[in-house]
């Protein structure tokens, strides 16, 4: 009495795997296409990285940002560092809207130099 | 199945009639049935066999055929795994200190043709030359059409070549994909990069192989496959690089000078901030070796590792440190220069016949460059110690610096070391060393009195060299250098806020047959920055450098190398973090503000 039940039960639980394995094959095959296809596109990636790496390298060569230094110095004014260059932090101004307001009715500024710890 | 009965009535009661045993038949019928029994289960055992057999058969014959299909088939890349660093180039990048690009590769294309595919020859040949100018069109039909099956065209492509090809439409041109080396800078650090260019070649890739400089030293790293996706970091800071570059190109025009070399090292690690040899050239379209001529002459002459000069007065810092080491001498000891000094048959005497004399001390004559002083100092050491001494600094052996160039630069010293060369050794005249050999010697009399190797190569750990001298000799020679430059021959060299301290050379050139030319000098300036705590060393050497502001020609040191080595330091030492020491402003107009 069982054993028909067991022989259909086997029949279709083959059938099923089988259907299931078909199944993998095909998805397995797709997810290597994608597969290949993304690593073609990281290939072609990274060499379009590699080129834009050596273009920048190339664009900003010393000697062209020197020359545009120079062709552009109305507007950005600017000149090869100097040690004259170096300050103090207590050299540097505070922004306006930091200062205290009683500092504002300082009256009679004079001038004064000299590093801080000549200062009396 | 019907079941025989091992005792059937009918024949059990006949036998009894006749009187026999009726076990007998039993037994009989018993072994029948036995017998019919072993024969089914042999059926089935050989069944059984064969079945096995044929299954061990096919699984064998599939093990062996897979073998034989994956020993026969083209090895291919693994498509499925977790991650995995691609093969990203077959040459890993060079870059600076900061990680700033000096070498990298680009993607392109060789050319090359199969003529027996070829449509119309005489056509391509023509358009061909048409497109790369130095191509000859009759020469490159004869070649295309004399039968060969293959021929190479082109190296390396630009895309627009590329295209311009392709719009020939002939099949048999083809094009094979090639990895090219590129130098982003040009010419800046030719002499550190040297060059690159094509080894063993076919049609779908071709090795890139150094051909000088640090591409061919280091060759084997970066062309390990499993370094190649990590760049080489050089110990040159690309910035300082070109300001070195630019302030020494314009130091040698000023100075007339035909060729300019210039070594910025750290003195602690031994890190060569700076190479610059002039003239220079680009390693993108780097010459060839010169066949005629002078190699000395050739822009591929690296001046700071292959120019073997007599370094001139430089050295004398050496036979002074020494002599303080073994407490020979002290900085205020005084001597008698009174020249000339008579050793055998010759006679030595200070530059342009002057006399320091009668007495100078010890500082004053590394002050004043005193060839006597500093001759007769290195006779109290005497050659055995001094050449021990020399040899420790790496003076007279070949640089152990990363680029291919410095094995060609072997010192020039004497075979044997007599008197009159423990003399002439002690103000750097009859020994010739490389620019990079000093350098190194003026770092280890600057960081304290312990060896450094120069390198090439990023390091951010300090070198635990071997010690040549006590750290209070090496800053007694530091201070020394210190008053050449406050008071002595290299006043030029005074750069405000960076305490220079160093000592020029001016050596003349040999001649070939012999002698010495009157005209012709290599200037030499070593110099060490900040004095107070050496950091930096910076070696400047011009070749054959003549200054002709004044009334006559000048050709010493003090007056060439001297200001372009200070201007060298105003511009770099900024960028490389040095604050420049302030000394106290005069406190003018101050007056007493109270809030």
């Amino acid at each position: 009495m069982m054993r028909p039940v067991f022989y259909v039960a086997t029949f279709m639980a083959v059938m099923a795997l089988a259907f299931w394995a078909y199944r993998e094959n095909y998805a397995t095959q797709r997810a290597l296409r994608e597969v290949n296809a993304l690593q073609n596109q990281i290939t072609s990636l990274r060499e379009e990285l590699s080129i834009q790496n050596a273009e920048w390298a190339y664009l900003n060569r010393p000697d062209r940002l020197r020359d545009l230094t120079a062709l552009n110095y109305d507007r950005l004014g600017l000149l090869p560092l100097e040690p004259e260059q170096f300050g103090l932090v207590d050299q540097t101004a505070y922004p306006p809207s930091l200062m205290p307001l009683e500092m504002a009715a300082v009256t009679d500024a004079v001038n004064v130099s000299g590093t801080q710890e000549s200062q009396p | 199945m019907t079941r025989t009965p091992l005792r059937p009535l009918a024949r059990i009661l006949s036998a009894r009639e006749r009187g026999e045993n009726p076990d007998k038949i039993e037994r009989e019928n018993l072994r029948l049935r036995h017998e019919a029994t072993r024969d089914k289960s042999r059926a089935r055992a050989e069944v059984r066999l064969l079945f096995l057999g044929l299954a061990f058969f096919a699984a064998f014959t599939l093990i062996g055929v897979r073998m034989g299909m994956l020993a026969g088939s083209e090895p291919e890349e693994a498509q499925v795994r977790a991650s995995g660093a691609p093969i990203l180039a077959q040459r890993a990048d060079i870059t600076d200190r900061n990680g700033r690009v000096l070498a990298t590769n680009l993607q392109t294309y060789a050319l090359y043709a199969q003529p027996k595919d070829m449509v119309d020859p005489v056509r391509v040949a023509r358009e061909v030359a048409t497109i790369f100018p130095d191509m000859n069109a009759a020469d490159l039909q004869r070649r295309l059409t004399d039968g060969r099956s293959f021929m190479w065209l082109r190296k390396v492509l630009s895309p627009e070549q590329m295209q311009q090809v392709h719009d020939i439409g002939d099949p048999g041109l083809l094009f094979g994909p090639r990895e090219m080396r590129l130098y982003p800078n040009g010419n800046l650090a030719a002499h550190v990069l040297g060059g690159a260019s094509f080894g063993a070649e076919g049609v779908q890739s071709a090795e890139v192989i150094g051909t000088a400089g640090i591409e061919k030293a280091m060759d084997a790293r970066l062309r390990d496959p499993a370094q190649a996706g990590v760049p080489l970091a050089l110990s040159i800071d690309l910035t300082v690089q070109a300001t070195v570059e630019e302030v020494l190109a314009t130091g040698m025009q000023m100075m007339n000078a035909k060729g300019a070399a210039a070594i910025l090292m750290d003195v602690h690690t031994g890190e060569i901030i700076s190479l610059a040899s002039l003239p220079t050239f680009d390693p993108n379209d780097r010459p060839n070796d010169p066949i005629t001529g002078d190699p000395g002459d050739s822009p591929l002459f690296n001046r700071a590792v292959q120019g073997v000069y007599e370094l001139g007065s430089t050295f004398k810092i050496f036979a002074v440190a020494q002599a303080m080491e073994l407490g020979l001498v002290n900085p205020s000891t005084m001597f008698d220069v009174t020249p000339p000094l008579r050793m055998g048959r010759f006679s030595i005497n200070e530059f342009e016949g002057k006399n320091y004399g009668p007495l100078l001390s010890v500082a004053d004559i590394i002050k004043k460059s005193s060839n006597v002083g500093t001759g007769k100092i290195a006779l109290l050491i005497g050659g055995v110690r001094q050449k021990a001494f020399l040899t420790s600094l790496g003076l007279l052996d070949l640089s152990p610096v990363e680029v291919v160039e410095a094995r060609a630069g072997k010192p020039l010293i004497p075979k044997k070391w007599p008197d009159i060369v423990t003399i002439t050794a002690a103000y750097g005249q009859g020994i010739s060393s490389s620019p990079m050999n000093l350098a190194a010697a003026y770092a280890t009399v600057a960081n304290g009195g312990t060896v450094v190797k120069p390198t090439l190569l990023h390091s951010e750990t300090r070198q635990q060299g071997a010690r040549v001298m006590s750290v209070a000799t090496a800053k007694a020679a530091v201070d020394m250098l210190r008053l050449v430059v406050t008071d002595g021959t290299a006043s030029l060299a005074d750069v405000p806020g960076y305490l220079v301290a160093g000592k020029t050379g001016t050596a003349d050139k040999p001649k070939k047959g012999g002698g010495y030319y009157e005209d012709k000098v290599v200037n030499t300036f070593a110099s060490v920055f900040p004095a107070n705590d050496p950091a930096y060393v910076l070696l400047v050497t011009l070749d054959e450098p003549v200054e002709t502001s004044g009334d006559e020609p000048r050709r010493t040191a003090g007056w060439t190398s001297v200001p372009v080595a200070a201007e060298i330091i105003r511009r770099a030492a900024p960028l490389l973090g040095l604050r420049p020491q302030v000394e106290a402003l005069p406190l003018d107009g101050l007056t007493a503000v109270s809030n």
